[in-house]
């Protein structure tokens, strides 16, 4: 692998993201990621900044860039600018492309991709209350059973135009409009990232001795 | 006089024609606050504002759990932009905080790094056909409830006040990470003292809680709760909010973010199944509100319309405390007055 620290600059994000860290710990002192996982948003910075390859490949083959939580908390209070949590967005999307995840984190991804990502494409909305079983949510509580159960009769009350014709809350999206989500999909790399995703099985990359 | 701090940062929200787009989260969950918000702007502010029928995803929660490329996301965009040009409109509000993240962070994008831009526009061109200008004005539409609550206030039958007492009701507000916190200086008040629902909350009669872990961040966490085995992380984050405003007793809890106002109902629930726990005194939970349910019934909307009996923290005992008029035959009834079986109870958590 070549060098790991001028890949990440050809993501748009990164100069936004990764400014000068001064390792004042404020960004981990506010995380809620920090704070149920071990998980150091300081210290990913830190890791990236000193461009220490081998160890940015470690923490990058590590679990712990899986632990954030995208809440961008980090972003708010950073006095020098820097974004902990975009960085991770990036060492994730090089971590998938160059095979630098275990077989749990490749499996997760694959899941999210079958399910949240089919639904983009399929039916135009990231989640569904068609998609959102209350077997695999029993933290939805019985309201949620119900009103899944009569959805058709309860959403129309709600102002809702379920699986309709025209404007409205879950609407019917048109065959023309996922067919354009798809072109763009196509035309961005986004059906291969999908298919790589979901498609792939898992190939171990063993770090270079 | 006192100092204000979130006077020291106000927002330019346009006045009028706006392009509303919807969020998945609120279409699934909350499409009675989706609805509220519509009927306020054309029947009480009569603003112009389109619901446009050939909208779509952003595909934001995709993009923060890593499953949709950047560059699929900003044409995306594009496209939702697109639409909004093709119909004559300026003004774009989407429905969704994550949308609102996502929006602004492409635009900004785009300023920076005008060949960004060309190649968005060029990808779009080439997928598509289509063209788009970026909006002049993008806000979040709980900034145009903000914007005009003294004339949405001119329209309420109630307040927030405790009709026994006499005393405004304690509320909890929720701002969704994403309205303020990647970029603080798009949210009223900024990112460490947003008004944009505290400012609603005192206008229409109400107190603001400002408890310890006001800002901490509802446990969202995209994959975190997409992922069964991850939702530790979710309700561990809720939790804490909820142990730090329950000294506070608060009356009712309200947040502009479709995510939040979800996970803070249903995790609610959740932990009074699993340690028979509820934040509230007599074991019926906290009310979780939308900005718009907290409108809706202010302004005399129907609960049942609104979607109050699809929230798992039943709201009746505060909409008794205010004094609003419902009527509790109609709670589980489907359009045109069907009658529809009840749900099943939760085994704590009283309804």
């Amino acid at each position: 692998m070549g060098n790991l620290y001028d890949l990440f600059k050809q993501d748009n994000r990164f100069h936004e993201a990764m400014k000068a860290c001064m390792n004042c710990g404020i960004c981990t002192a506010i995380c809620p990621a920090a704070e149920f996982f071990d998980y150091d948003p300081r210290r990913i910075c830190d890791t990236v900044q000193r461009k220490d390859e081998n160890a940015i490949e470690a923490l990058m083959r590590s679990e712990t860039i899986w632990s954030c939580g995208q809440c961008m908390s980090c972003k708010a209070r950073c006095p020098r600018g820097n974004a902990p949590g975009e960085i991770i967005l990036i060492l994730r999307k090089y971590a998938q492309e160059l095979g630098y995840y275990n077989e749990h984190i490749h499996e997760q991804q694959k899941r999210m991709a079958a399910h949240q990502g089919r639904n983009i494409l399929d039916i135009g909305y990231c989640i569904h209350p068609d998609r959102v079983h209350p077997e695999q949510h029993p933290e939805q509580g019985p309201i949620w059973e119900w009103y899944t159960k009569h959805i058709a009769d309860v959403a129309p009350k709600l102002g809702a135009n379920y699986h309709g014709e025209g404007p409205g809350a879950l609407r019917k999206i048109h065959q023309k409009n996922l067919e354009e989500i798809r072109k763009i999909y196509e035309v961005t790399g986004g059906l291969a990232w999908h298919e790589k995703l979901t498609e792939e099985p898992y190939k171990p990359s063993t770090p270079e001795p | 006089m006192t100092k204000r701090f979130w006077n020291e940062y106000q927002k330019e929200i346009a006045d009028d024609h706006f392009f509303y787009e919807r969020s998945c989260i609120r279409q699934t969950f909350f499409p009675g606050s989706e609805n509220a918000f519509l009927r306020m702007m054309r029947e009480v502010l009569h603003k112009d504002i389109r619901d446009e029928e050939n909208q779509h995803t952003c595909t934001g929660i995709g993009y923060h759990s890593d499953i949709v490329p950047l560059e699929t996301t900003m044409t995306v965009v594009a496209r939702l932009f697109a639409l909004m040009t093709e119909a004559g409109y300026t003004n774009y509000v989407p429905s969704c905080v994550t949308s609102f993240g996502i929006f602004t962070e492409m635009v900004e994008m785009w300023k920076n790094d005008p060949e960004l831009l060309a190649k968005t526009r060029e990808n779009l061109k080439k997928a598509t056909g289509r063209e788009f200008e970026i909006p002049t004005n993008l806000v979040h539409p709980s900034d145009i409830i903000y914007k005009f609550r003294e004339e949405l206030k001119q329209h309420m039958k109630y307040q927030l006040v405790n009709r026994f007492t006499g005393k405004p009701l304690r509320v909890v507000e929720h701002v969704g990470c994403h309205y303020a916190k990647i970029f603080p200086e798009k949210g009223i008040g900024k990112s460490e003292f947003p008004y944009v629902l505290a400012g609603m909350i005192e206008s229409w009669g109400g107190e603001v809680v400002d408890y310890p872990e006001r800002r901490h961040c509802c446990g969202f966490g995209f994959r975190h709760y997409l992922l069964q085995e991850n939702r530790g992380y979710s309700i561990a984050n809720s939790k804490k909010k909820f142990d730090s405003m329950e000294p506070y007793e608060p009356d009712f809890i309200v947040s502009n973010c479709p995510g939040c106002s979800m996970f803070m109902d249903k995790w609610q629930y959740t932990i009074a199944e699993m340690e028979n726990k509820t934040y509230d005194h007599d074991g019926y939970g906290i009310p979780v509100l939308t900005y718009e349910e907290m409108a809706g019934l202010l302004l005399g909307y129907d609960p049942w319309e609104l979607g109050l009996q699809i929230h798992q923290v039943q709201s009746e005992k505060l909409m008794d405390k205010i004094g609003i008029k419902y009527d509790p035959d109609a709670k589980y009834r489907g359009v045109n007055g069907k009658i529809l079986p009840t749900p099943n109870k939760p085994t704590f958590l009283k309804q």
